[in-house]
Protein backbone atom coordinates (compact mmCIF):
# COMPACT_ATOMS: atom_id res chain seq x y z
CA UNK A 1 0.00 0.00 0.00
CA UNK A 2 1.27 3.85 -0.63
CA UNK A 3 1.30 6.21 1.44
CA UNK A 4 2.49 10.14 1.67
CA UNK A 5 3.66 11.01 5.17
CA UNK A 6 3.17 14.79 5.26
CA UNK A 7 5.53 16.53 8.22
CA UNK A 8 4.46 19.38 9.83
CA UNK A 9 6.51 21.75 11.55
CA UNK A 10 6.23 25.24 12.79
CA UNK A 11 9.27 27.06 11.29
CA UNK A 12 9.86 29.42 14.63
CA UNK A 13 9.64 26.03 16.99
CA UNK A 14 12.30 24.27 14.99
CA UNK A 15 14.66 27.62 14.57
CA UNK A 16 14.45 27.83 18.63
CA UNK A 17 16.20 24.26 18.85
CA UNK A 18 19.57 24.61 19.77
CA UNK A 19 22.29 23.01 17.38
CA UNK A 20 22.44 19.44 19.54
CA UNK A 21 18.93 18.86 19.34
CA UNK A 22 18.30 19.72 15.76
CA UNK A 23 21.08 17.75 14.80
CA UNK A 24 19.93 14.46 16.70
CA UNK A 25 16.57 14.97 15.43
CA UNK A 26 17.91 15.40 11.87
CA UNK A 27 19.67 11.94 12.73
CA UNK A 28 16.50 10.22 13.36
CA UNK A 29 15.58 11.27 10.46
CA UNK A 30 18.37 10.19 8.34
CA UNK A 31 18.22 6.93 10.37
CA UNK A 32 14.86 6.00 9.51
CA UNK A 33 14.95 7.58 5.64
CA UNK A 34 18.20 4.27 5.85
CA UNK A 35 15.94 2.03 7.33
CA UNK A 36 13.41 2.31 4.66
CA UNK A 37 15.30 2.67 1.76
CA UNK A 38 17.45 -0.88 2.91
CA UNK A 39 14.07 -2.67 3.44
CA UNK A 40 12.84 -1.05 0.15
CA UNK A 41 9.61 0.65 1.14
CA UNK A 42 11.01 3.76 0.20
CA UNK A 43 9.49 5.55 -2.90
CA UNK A 44 11.02 9.01 -2.40
CA UNK A 45 11.75 11.79 0.06
CA UNK A 46 12.28 15.40 -0.23
CA UNK A 47 12.29 17.90 1.91
CA UNK A 48 10.50 21.56 1.27
CA UNK A 49 12.18 25.03 1.58
CA UNK A 50 10.93 27.49 4.21
CA UNK A 51 7.17 28.55 3.68
CA UNK A 52 8.48 32.14 2.82
CA UNK A 53 9.18 30.90 -0.19
CA UNK A 54 6.29 29.76 -1.14
CA UNK A 55 4.01 31.15 -4.33
CA UNK A 56 0.26 30.74 -4.27
CA UNK A 57 -2.01 30.14 -6.76
CA UNK A 58 -5.41 30.85 -8.31
CA UNK A 59 -7.27 30.86 -11.56
CA UNK A 60 -9.40 33.97 -11.85
CA UNK A 61 -11.09 34.99 -14.38
CA UNK A 62 -9.01 32.81 -16.79
CA UNK A 63 -5.76 34.82 -14.92
CA UNK A 64 -3.30 33.32 -12.47
CA UNK A 65 -3.13 35.16 -9.37
CA UNK A 66 -0.26 34.79 -7.30
CA UNK A 67 0.19 35.86 -4.02
CA UNK A 68 3.41 35.38 -2.01
CA UNK A 69 3.13 32.85 1.13
CA UNK A 70 1.41 29.66 2.10
CA UNK A 71 -2.34 28.86 1.18
CA UNK A 72 -2.89 28.17 5.25
CA UNK A 73 -1.75 30.44 7.73
CA UNK A 74 -1.36 28.71 10.21
CA UNK A 75 1.82 28.53 12.26
CA UNK A 76 2.56 24.71 11.53
CA UNK A 77 3.48 24.32 7.67
CA UNK A 78 4.46 21.41 5.44
CA UNK A 79 8.12 20.67 5.70
CA UNK A 80 9.01 17.72 4.10
CA UNK A 81 7.09 14.59 2.34
CA UNK A 82 7.96 11.04 2.08
CA UNK A 83 6.28 8.16 -0.12
CA UNK A 84 6.34 5.12 1.13
CA UNK A 85 5.04 1.52 0.13
CA UNK A 86 4.32 -0.90 3.07
CA UNK A 87 1.85 -3.60 3.73
CA UNK A 88 -0.26 -1.19 6.08
CA UNK A 89 -1.60 1.64 7.85
CA UNK A 90 0.37 0.15 11.04
CA UNK A 91 3.55 -0.13 9.47
CA UNK A 92 3.37 3.80 8.07
CA UNK A 93 2.42 4.97 11.57
CA UNK A 94 5.27 2.88 13.00
CA UNK A 95 7.76 4.79 10.59
CA UNK A 96 6.32 8.27 10.53
CA UNK A 97 6.05 7.99 15.13
CA UNK A 98 9.63 8.92 16.05
CA UNK A 99 10.03 11.83 13.55
CA UNK A 100 6.62 13.37 15.43
CA UNK A 101 8.33 14.76 18.29
CA UNK A 102 8.16 18.76 17.01
CA UNK A 103 6.60 17.83 14.05
CA UNK A 104 3.00 16.72 13.49
CA UNK A 105 2.43 14.06 10.72
CA UNK A 106 -0.19 13.33 8.90
CA UNK A 107 -0.40 9.94 7.08
CA UNK A 108 -2.33 9.82 3.52
CA UNK A 109 -3.09 7.19 1.40
CA UNK A 110 -2.47 6.96 -2.09
CA UNK A 111 -5.28 6.15 -4.67
CA UNK A 112 -5.14 3.13 -7.04
CA UNK A 113 -5.65 3.13 -10.20
CA UNK A 114 -6.96 -0.93 -9.79
CA UNK A 115 -10.27 -1.44 -9.08
CA UNK A 116 -13.12 -4.41 -9.17
CA UNK A 117 -16.18 -4.41 -10.99
CA UNK A 118 -18.75 -4.86 -8.75
CA UNK B 1 18.28 -11.53 -36.45
CA UNK B 2 15.96 -13.12 -33.97
CA UNK B 3 13.08 -11.27 -33.15
CA UNK B 4 13.46 -9.80 -28.94
CA UNK B 5 9.61 -11.57 -28.26
CA UNK B 6 10.92 -15.07 -28.52
CA UNK B 7 14.06 -14.80 -27.09
CA UNK B 8 12.36 -13.35 -24.08
CA UNK B 9 9.90 -15.98 -23.57
CA UNK B 10 12.97 -18.70 -24.20
CA UNK B 11 14.90 -16.70 -21.26
CA UNK B 12 11.64 -16.59 -18.99
CA UNK B 13 11.27 -20.18 -19.01
CA UNK B 14 15.07 -20.97 -18.92
CA UNK B 15 15.68 -18.66 -16.10
CA UNK B 16 14.74 -20.64 -13.37
CA UNK B 17 16.13 -23.60 -14.95
CA UNK B 18 19.51 -21.90 -15.16
CA UNK B 19 19.24 -21.01 -11.26
CA UNK B 20 18.50 -23.99 -9.87
CA UNK B 21 21.44 -25.72 -11.60
CA UNK B 22 23.74 -22.68 -10.44
CA UNK B 23 22.18 -23.28 -6.99
CA UNK B 24 22.41 -26.68 -6.49
CA UNK B 25 25.99 -26.62 -7.00
CA UNK B 26 26.82 -23.40 -5.79
CA UNK B 27 24.98 -23.10 -2.65
CA UNK B 28 24.45 -19.02 -2.25
CA UNK B 29 21.04 -18.81 -3.43
CA UNK B 30 21.07 -14.94 -3.39
CA UNK B 31 24.31 -14.64 -5.31
CA UNK B 32 23.75 -17.46 -7.87
CA UNK B 33 19.98 -15.30 -8.65
CA UNK B 34 22.40 -11.96 -9.04
CA UNK B 35 24.58 -13.94 -11.33
CA UNK B 36 21.45 -15.26 -13.18
CA UNK B 37 20.00 -12.59 -13.81
CA UNK B 38 23.00 -11.07 -15.08
CA UNK B 39 23.63 -13.47 -17.80
CA UNK B 40 19.47 -13.10 -18.95
CA UNK B 41 20.42 -9.53 -19.30
CA UNK B 42 23.27 -10.28 -21.29
CA UNK B 43 21.67 -12.86 -23.53
CA UNK B 44 18.61 -10.03 -23.72
CA UNK B 45 21.34 -7.52 -25.37
CA UNK B 46 23.49 -10.29 -27.37
CA UNK B 47 21.15 -12.89 -28.85
CA UNK B 48 18.63 -11.03 -30.79
CA UNK B 49 21.48 -9.27 -32.78
CA UNK B 50 23.73 -12.47 -32.84
CA UNK B 51 21.51 -15.36 -32.82
CA UNK B 52 20.26 -18.14 -30.46
CA UNK B 53 23.38 -20.64 -29.53
CA UNK B 54 23.06 -23.81 -30.38
CA UNK B 55 22.26 -25.16 -26.64
CA UNK B 56 21.47 -21.86 -24.85
CA UNK B 57 20.52 -23.31 -21.29
CA UNK B 58 24.20 -24.18 -21.48
CA UNK B 59 25.12 -20.57 -22.36
CA UNK B 60 23.49 -19.17 -19.00
CA UNK B 61 24.80 -21.46 -17.44
CA UNK B 62 28.04 -20.80 -18.02
CA UNK B 63 27.93 -16.97 -18.02
CA UNK B 64 26.04 -16.87 -15.02
CA UNK B 65 28.68 -19.53 -13.91
CA UNK B 66 31.29 -17.11 -14.65
CA UNK B 67 30.00 -14.53 -12.74
CA UNK B 68 29.51 -16.03 -9.88
CA UNK B 69 32.95 -17.84 -9.88
CA UNK B 70 34.61 -14.06 -10.36
CA UNK B 71 32.40 -12.67 -7.31
CA UNK B 72 33.66 -15.48 -4.89
CA UNK B 73 37.59 -15.18 -6.05
CA UNK B 74 36.98 -11.49 -5.86
CA UNK B 75 35.73 -12.09 -2.34
CA UNK B 76 37.81 -14.93 -1.72
CA UNK B 77 41.56 -12.89 -2.74
CA UNK B 78 39.66 -10.07 0.04
CA UNK B 79 39.58 -12.44 2.86
CA UNK B 80 43.08 -13.82 1.88
CA UNK B 81 44.58 -10.35 2.31
CA UNK B 82 42.89 -10.12 5.21
CA UNK B 83 44.15 -13.50 6.92
CA UNK B 84 41.11 -14.69 7.38
CA UNK B 85 40.26 -18.41 7.44
CA UNK B 86 40.46 -20.45 4.01
CA UNK B 87 38.18 -20.17 0.87
CA UNK B 88 34.67 -20.86 0.95
CA UNK B 89 34.25 -22.88 -1.75
CA UNK B 90 36.96 -25.89 -2.56
CA UNK B 91 38.94 -25.45 -5.46
CA UNK B 92 37.12 -27.62 -7.35
CA UNK B 93 33.78 -25.49 -6.76
CA UNK B 94 35.53 -22.27 -8.45
CA UNK B 95 35.47 -23.66 -11.53
CA UNK B 96 32.72 -22.47 -13.95
CA UNK B 97 29.87 -25.19 -14.32
CA UNK B 98 30.26 -27.73 -17.45
CA UNK B 99 26.69 -26.66 -19.68
CA UNK B 100 26.03 -30.31 -19.80
CA UNK B 101 26.22 -30.44 -15.66
CA UNK B 102 23.05 -30.77 -13.64
CA UNK B 103 20.41 -30.04 -15.37
CA UNK B 104 18.72 -33.26 -14.75
CA UNK B 105 15.92 -32.59 -12.83
CA UNK B 106 14.28 -29.25 -14.33
CA UNK B 107 10.47 -29.94 -13.29
CA UNK B 108 11.44 -30.50 -9.60
CA UNK B 109 14.08 -27.67 -9.60
CA UNK B 110 11.29 -25.02 -10.76
CA UNK B 111 8.88 -26.60 -7.60
CA UNK B 112 12.16 -25.78 -5.02
CA UNK B 113 12.76 -22.74 -6.71
CA UNK B 114 8.42 -21.61 -6.33
CA UNK B 115 8.93 -23.04 -2.52
CA UNK B 116 12.14 -21.01 -1.85
CA UNK B 117 10.63 -17.28 -3.32
CA UNK B 118 7.29 -17.97 -1.05
CA UNK B 119 9.35 -18.75 1.70
CA UNK B 120 7.40 -17.81 5.28
CA UNK B 121 10.02 -15.67 6.48
CA UNK B 122 9.11 -12.83 3.39
CA UNK B 123 6.52 -10.74 3.39
CA UNK B 124 3.92 -11.04 0.76
CA UNK B 125 5.24 -7.96 -1.38
CA UNK B 126 8.75 -9.25 -1.41
CA UNK B 127 7.65 -13.22 -2.37
CA UNK B 128 5.41 -11.56 -5.31
CA UNK B 129 9.24 -9.80 -5.95
CA UNK B 130 11.22 -12.62 -5.73
CA UNK B 131 8.88 -15.20 -7.88
CA UNK B 132 8.51 -12.79 -10.26
CA UNK B 133 12.20 -11.95 -11.31
CA UNK B 134 14.02 -15.85 -10.38
CA UNK B 135 11.35 -18.27 -11.03
CA UNK B 136 9.29 -15.79 -13.74
CA UNK B 137 12.79 -14.46 -15.14
CA UNK B 138 11.48 -10.83 -15.03
CA UNK B 139 13.82 -8.18 -14.76
CA UNK B 140 13.83 -5.48 -11.64
CA UNK B 141 12.58 -3.01 -13.95
CA UNK B 142 9.97 -4.68 -15.30
CA UNK B 143 8.70 -5.64 -11.65
CA UNK B 144 9.34 -1.69 -10.61
CA UNK B 145 7.25 -0.70 -13.33
CA UNK B 146 4.66 -3.10 -12.91
CA UNK B 147 4.41 -2.02 -9.41
CA UNK B 148 4.80 1.61 -10.35
CA UNK B 149 7.75 2.13 -7.58
CA UNK B 150 11.00 3.26 -8.51
CA UNK B 151 13.76 0.85 -9.71
CA UNK B 152 15.66 1.31 -6.55
CA UNK B 153 13.07 0.94 -4.80
CA UNK B 154 12.11 -2.42 -5.93
CA UNK B 155 16.02 -3.83 -6.35
CA UNK B 156 16.68 -3.16 -2.30
CA UNK B 157 12.80 -5.08 -1.52
CA UNK B 158 14.16 -8.20 -3.77
CA UNK B 159 17.59 -8.00 -1.91
CA UNK B 160 16.40 -7.64 1.63
CA UNK B 161 13.93 -10.91 0.45
CA UNK B 162 17.16 -12.98 -0.07
CA UNK B 163 19.11 -11.64 2.82
CA UNK B 164 16.20 -12.90 4.65
CA UNK B 165 15.76 -16.30 2.87
CA UNK B 166 19.65 -16.66 3.62
CA UNK B 167 19.19 -15.70 7.60
CA UNK B 168 16.21 -18.06 8.32
CA UNK B 169 18.41 -20.70 7.25
CA UNK B 170 16.52 -21.38 3.74
CA UNK B 171 18.94 -23.75 1.34
CA UNK B 172 17.61 -24.84 -2.17
CA UNK B 173 15.58 -28.30 -1.50
CA UNK B 174 12.43 -29.10 -1.30
CA UNK B 175 10.93 -28.88 1.81
CA UNK B 176 9.60 -31.90 4.13
CA UNK B 177 6.84 -33.72 3.31
CA UNK B 178 5.13 -32.46 6.53
CA UNK B 179 5.47 -28.58 4.97
CA UNK B 180 4.16 -28.99 2.13
CA UNK B 181 0.61 -28.53 2.06
CA UNK B 182 1.12 -25.41 4.08
CA UNK B 183 4.13 -23.66 1.53
CA UNK B 184 2.36 -25.01 -1.75
CA UNK B 185 -1.04 -22.66 -0.07
CA UNK B 186 1.57 -20.37 -0.07
CA UNK B 187 3.19 -20.25 -3.65
CA UNK B 188 -0.85 -20.85 -5.15
CA UNK B 189 -1.47 -16.92 -2.80
CA UNK B 190 1.84 -15.53 -4.15
CA UNK B 191 0.44 -16.48 -8.18
CA UNK B 192 -2.98 -15.63 -7.05
CA UNK B 193 -2.06 -12.34 -6.04
CA UNK B 194 0.56 -11.34 -8.84
CA UNK B 195 -2.65 -12.16 -11.04
CA UNK B 196 -5.35 -10.19 -9.29
CA UNK B 197 -2.01 -7.06 -9.15
CA UNK B 198 -2.20 -7.04 -12.84
CA UNK B 199 -6.34 -8.53 -13.24
CA UNK B 200 -7.43 -5.28 -11.05
CA UNK B 201 -4.98 -2.73 -13.57
CA UNK B 202 -8.15 -0.46 -15.04
CA UNK B 203 -5.88 2.46 -16.56
CA UNK B 204 -2.58 3.51 -16.42
CA UNK B 205 0.41 1.53 -17.82
CA UNK B 206 -1.68 -1.33 -18.31
CA UNK B 207 0.68 -3.53 -20.79
CA UNK B 208 3.10 -4.20 -17.78
CA UNK B 209 -0.32 -4.78 -15.75
CA UNK B 210 -1.41 -7.17 -18.37
CA UNK B 211 1.82 -8.67 -18.57
CA UNK B 212 1.20 -9.90 -14.47
CA UNK B 213 -1.85 -11.56 -15.34
CA UNK B 214 -0.34 -13.22 -18.05
CA UNK B 215 3.13 -14.04 -16.15
CA UNK B 216 0.70 -15.61 -12.98
CA UNK B 217 -1.49 -17.68 -15.77
CA UNK B 218 2.30 -18.75 -16.78
CA UNK B 219 3.31 -19.43 -13.64
CA UNK B 220 0.01 -21.51 -12.88
CA UNK B 221 0.30 -23.84 -15.89
CA UNK B 222 3.71 -24.59 -14.91
CA UNK B 223 2.75 -25.64 -11.38
CA UNK B 224 -0.39 -27.58 -13.09
CA UNK B 225 2.46 -29.23 -15.15
CA UNK B 226 4.36 -30.16 -12.17
CA UNK B 227 0.93 -31.25 -9.87
CA UNK B 228 -1.43 -32.36 -12.21
CA UNK B 229 -3.19 -34.21 -9.22
CA UNK B 230 -3.20 -31.69 -6.90
CA UNK B 231 -7.25 -30.30 -6.91
CA UNK B 232 -6.17 -26.53 -5.62
CA UNK B 233 -3.47 -26.28 -8.17
CA UNK B 234 -6.16 -26.96 -11.23
CA UNK B 235 -8.62 -24.70 -9.62
CA UNK B 236 -6.48 -21.65 -9.31
CA UNK B 237 -5.52 -21.81 -12.61
CA UNK B 238 -9.01 -22.62 -13.91
CA UNK B 239 -10.10 -19.55 -11.49
CA UNK B 240 -7.44 -17.40 -13.49
CA UNK B 241 -8.20 -18.21 -16.77
CA UNK B 242 -11.88 -17.80 -16.56
CA UNK B 243 -11.64 -14.14 -14.70
CA UNK B 244 -8.85 -13.34 -17.45
CA UNK B 245 -11.63 -14.51 -20.21
CA UNK B 246 -13.82 -11.34 -19.14
CA UNK B 247 -10.76 -8.57 -18.90
CA UNK B 248 -11.24 -6.65 -21.99
CA UNK B 249 -15.01 -6.82 -20.81
CA UNK B 250 -14.72 -5.66 -17.05
CA UNK B 251 -13.43 -1.63 -18.60
CA UNK B 252 -14.37 1.31 -20.90
CA UNK B 253 -11.85 2.79 -22.72
CA UNK B 254 -11.77 5.74 -20.37
CA UNK B 255 -10.87 3.26 -17.35
CA UNK B 256 -14.19 3.13 -16.19
CA UNK B 257 -15.00 -0.29 -15.01
CA UNK B 258 -18.13 -2.30 -16.06
CA UNK B 259 -20.57 -4.55 -13.54
CA UNK B 260 -20.22 -8.02 -14.73
CA UNK B 261 -24.33 -7.55 -15.08
CA UNK B 262 -23.70 -5.12 -18.04
CA UNK B 263 -20.38 -6.65 -19.78
CA UNK B 264 -20.56 -7.22 -23.58
CA UNK B 265 -20.56 -10.70 -22.99
CA UNK B 266 -19.48 -11.11 -26.88
CA UNK B 267 -15.84 -10.06 -25.81
CA UNK B 268 -15.55 -12.79 -23.58
CA UNK B 269 -12.65 -14.90 -24.19
CA UNK B 270 -14.56 -17.65 -25.41
CA UNK B 271 -11.26 -20.02 -25.60
CA UNK B 272 -9.90 -19.52 -21.68
CA UNK B 273 -13.57 -20.32 -21.11
CA UNK B 274 -13.00 -23.59 -22.78
CA UNK B 275 -9.80 -24.07 -20.96
CA UNK B 276 -11.06 -23.04 -17.70
CA UNK B 277 -14.28 -24.90 -17.82
CA UNK B 278 -12.86 -28.02 -19.24
CA UNK B 279 -9.90 -27.64 -16.32
CA UNK B 280 -12.65 -27.22 -13.18
CA UNK B 281 -15.37 -29.96 -14.52
CA UNK B 282 -12.06 -32.82 -14.47
CA UNK B 283 -10.71 -31.65 -11.24
CA UNK B 284 -13.73 -31.39 -9.14
CA UNK B 285 -14.90 -34.96 -10.14
CA UNK B 286 -11.70 -36.48 -8.65
CA UNK B 287 -10.02 -33.97 -6.65
CA UNK B 288 -10.23 -32.61 -2.77
CA UNK B 289 -12.67 -29.86 -2.60
CA UNK B 290 -10.87 -26.59 -1.88
CA UNK B 291 -11.68 -22.39 -2.15
CA UNK B 292 -9.59 -22.05 -5.54
CA UNK B 293 -11.74 -25.17 -6.99
CA UNK B 294 -15.17 -23.15 -5.86
CA UNK B 295 -14.12 -19.76 -6.61
CA UNK B 296 -13.21 -21.45 -10.28
CA UNK B 297 -16.67 -23.32 -10.50
CA UNK B 298 -18.56 -20.12 -9.24
CA UNK B 299 -17.06 -18.38 -12.20
CA UNK B 300 -17.34 -20.96 -14.22
CA UNK B 301 -21.22 -20.65 -14.12
CA UNK B 302 -20.98 -16.69 -14.91
CA UNK B 303 -19.36 -17.54 -17.44
CA UNK B 304 -21.74 -20.07 -19.37
CA UNK B 305 -24.35 -17.56 -18.88
CA UNK B 306 -24.68 -16.05 -22.50
CA UNK B 307 -26.75 -13.34 -21.03
CA UNK B 308 -26.83 -12.05 -17.17
CA UNK B 309 -30.15 -12.75 -16.97
CA UNK B 310 -29.39 -16.16 -17.64
CA UNK B 311 -27.29 -16.98 -15.06
CA UNK B 312 -27.84 -19.95 -12.37
CA UNK B 313 -28.04 -17.97 -9.34
CA UNK B 314 -28.83 -20.84 -7.23
CA UNK B 315 -26.39 -23.17 -7.99
CA UNK B 316 -23.86 -20.04 -7.21
CA UNK B 317 -25.97 -20.25 -3.77
CA UNK B 318 -25.26 -23.47 -3.42
CA UNK B 319 -21.31 -22.68 -4.22
CA UNK B 320 -20.55 -20.03 -1.64
CA UNK B 321 -22.79 -22.28 0.96
CA UNK B 322 -19.55 -24.80 0.54
CA UNK B 323 -17.10 -22.37 0.20
CA UNK B 324 -18.74 -20.72 3.53
CA UNK B 325 -18.22 -23.69 5.15
CA UNK B 326 -14.81 -24.70 4.04
CA UNK B 327 -12.90 -21.54 4.22
CA UNK B 328 -15.43 -18.45 6.12
CA UNK B 329 -14.50 -15.34 5.59
CA UNK B 330 -15.91 -11.59 5.26
CA UNK B 331 -15.52 -11.54 1.73
CA UNK B 332 -17.47 -14.44 0.62
CA UNK B 333 -20.14 -13.92 2.85
CA UNK B 334 -20.53 -10.64 1.11
CA UNK B 335 -20.59 -12.39 -2.31
CA UNK B 336 -23.30 -14.82 -0.75
CA UNK B 337 -25.13 -12.48 0.12
CA UNK B 338 -25.38 -11.03 -3.37
CA UNK B 339 -26.00 -13.93 -4.77
CA UNK B 340 -29.04 -14.69 -2.15
CA UNK B 341 -30.26 -11.34 -3.16
CA UNK B 342 -30.76 -12.49 -6.51
CA UNK B 343 -32.50 -15.70 -5.76
CA UNK B 344 -34.96 -14.64 -3.06
CA UNK B 345 -35.11 -10.62 -3.43
CA UNK B 346 -32.82 -8.14 -1.97
CA UNK B 347 -34.55 -8.37 1.81
CA UNK B 348 -33.14 -11.97 1.98
CA UNK B 349 -29.72 -10.84 1.01
CA UNK B 350 -29.53 -7.52 3.42
CA UNK B 351 -30.51 -10.08 6.34
CA UNK B 352 -27.28 -12.06 5.32
CA UNK B 353 -25.43 -8.75 5.21
CA UNK B 354 -26.11 -8.78 9.16
CA UNK B 355 -23.60 -11.06 10.31
CA UNK B 356 -21.39 -9.54 8.22
CA UNK B 357 -21.78 -6.49 9.69
CA UNK B 358 -20.87 -7.33 13.07
CA UNK B 359 -17.46 -8.71 11.87
CA UNK B 360 -14.76 -6.96 12.82
CA UNK B 361 -12.38 -7.48 9.74
CA UNK B 362 -15.10 -5.81 7.97
CA UNK B 363 -15.01 -2.32 10.06
CA UNK B 364 -14.83 0.50 7.64
CA UNK B 365 -14.45 -1.64 4.74
CA UNK B 366 -16.38 0.01 1.37
CA UNK B 367 -17.14 -3.46 -0.32
CA UNK B 368 -19.36 -3.78 2.40
CA UNK B 369 -21.25 -0.42 2.18
CA UNK B 370 -21.14 -0.96 -1.71
CA UNK B 371 -23.19 -4.56 -1.80
CA UNK B 372 -25.43 -2.80 1.25
CA UNK B 373 -26.31 -0.29 -1.52
CA UNK B 374 -26.85 -2.54 -4.14
CA UNK B 375 -29.01 -4.36 -2.28
CA UNK B 376 -31.21 -1.45 -0.78
CA UNK B 377 -31.59 -0.32 -4.30
CA UNK B 378 -32.84 -3.08 -5.31
CA UNK B 379 -35.01 -3.45 -2.52
CA UNK B 380 -36.29 0.25 -3.68
CA UNK B 381 -34.62 2.36 -0.53
CA UNK B 382 -33.51 5.39 -2.46
CA UNK B 383 -32.32 7.20 0.29
CA UNK B 384 -30.54 4.55 2.53
CA UNK B 385 -29.11 3.41 -0.94
CA UNK B 386 -27.73 6.87 -1.56
CA UNK B 387 -26.24 7.01 2.08
CA UNK B 388 -24.51 3.75 1.27
CA UNK B 389 -23.18 4.35 -2.12
CA UNK B 390 -21.42 7.65 -0.76
CA UNK B 391 -20.10 5.96 2.23
CA UNK B 392 -18.48 3.77 0.04
CA UNK B 393 -17.41 6.00 -2.44
CA UNK B 394 -15.52 7.72 0.66
CA UNK B 395 -13.75 4.10 1.76
CA UNK B 396 -12.52 2.97 -1.21
CA UNK B 397 -9.19 3.72 -2.38
CA UNK B 398 -9.60 2.57 -5.90
CA UNK B 399 -9.92 5.16 -8.48
CA UNK B 400 -12.05 3.57 -10.85
CA UNK B 401 -14.31 1.92 -7.59
CA UNK B 402 -15.09 5.74 -6.27
CA UNK B 403 -16.22 7.01 -9.77
CA UNK B 404 -18.81 4.00 -10.45
CA UNK B 405 -20.12 4.46 -6.96
CA UNK B 406 -20.19 8.22 -7.44
CA UNK B 407 -22.18 7.49 -10.63
CA UNK B 408 -24.39 5.04 -9.08
CA UNK B 409 -25.58 7.43 -6.18
CA UNK B 410 -25.59 10.90 -8.73
CA UNK B 411 -28.60 8.50 -10.72
CA UNK B 412 -30.38 8.03 -7.77
CA UNK B 413 -29.71 11.67 -6.17
CA UNK B 414 -31.38 12.52 -9.75
CA UNK B 415 -34.55 10.88 -9.50
CA UNK B 416 -34.69 13.17 -5.74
Amino acid sequence: MKYVVLIYNNPATWEALPATERDRVLGIHNRIIKELSESGELIRVDGLAHPANTKTVRLRGGAAVVTDGPFTEAKEQLAGVWAVDCDSIERAIEISAPVAEYDTVEIRQLMDLSGLEM
Amino acid sequence: MTSPQPVEDLLRELAPQVLAALTRRYGRFGDCEDAVQEALLAAARQWPEEGVPENPRGWLVTVASRRLTDEIRGETARRQREARAAALLPPEALLAASPAEDLSSDQDDTLTLLFLCCHPALSPASQIALTLRAVGGLTTAQIASAFFVPEATMAQRISRAKQSIKSAGATFSMPPESERAGRLQAVLHVLYLIFNEGYTATSGPDLQRSELTAEAIRLGRDLHRLLPDDGEVTGLLALMLLTDARRLARTQPDGNLVPLAEQDRSRWNAESIAEGVALITQTLSRARLGPYQLQAAIAAVHDEARRAEDTDWRQIVALYELLTSLSPNPMVALNHAVAVAMVDGPKAGLDLLGSVETDERMAGNHRLDAVRAHLLEMAGDRVAALASYRAAARGTISLPERRYLEVRAARLDDRS
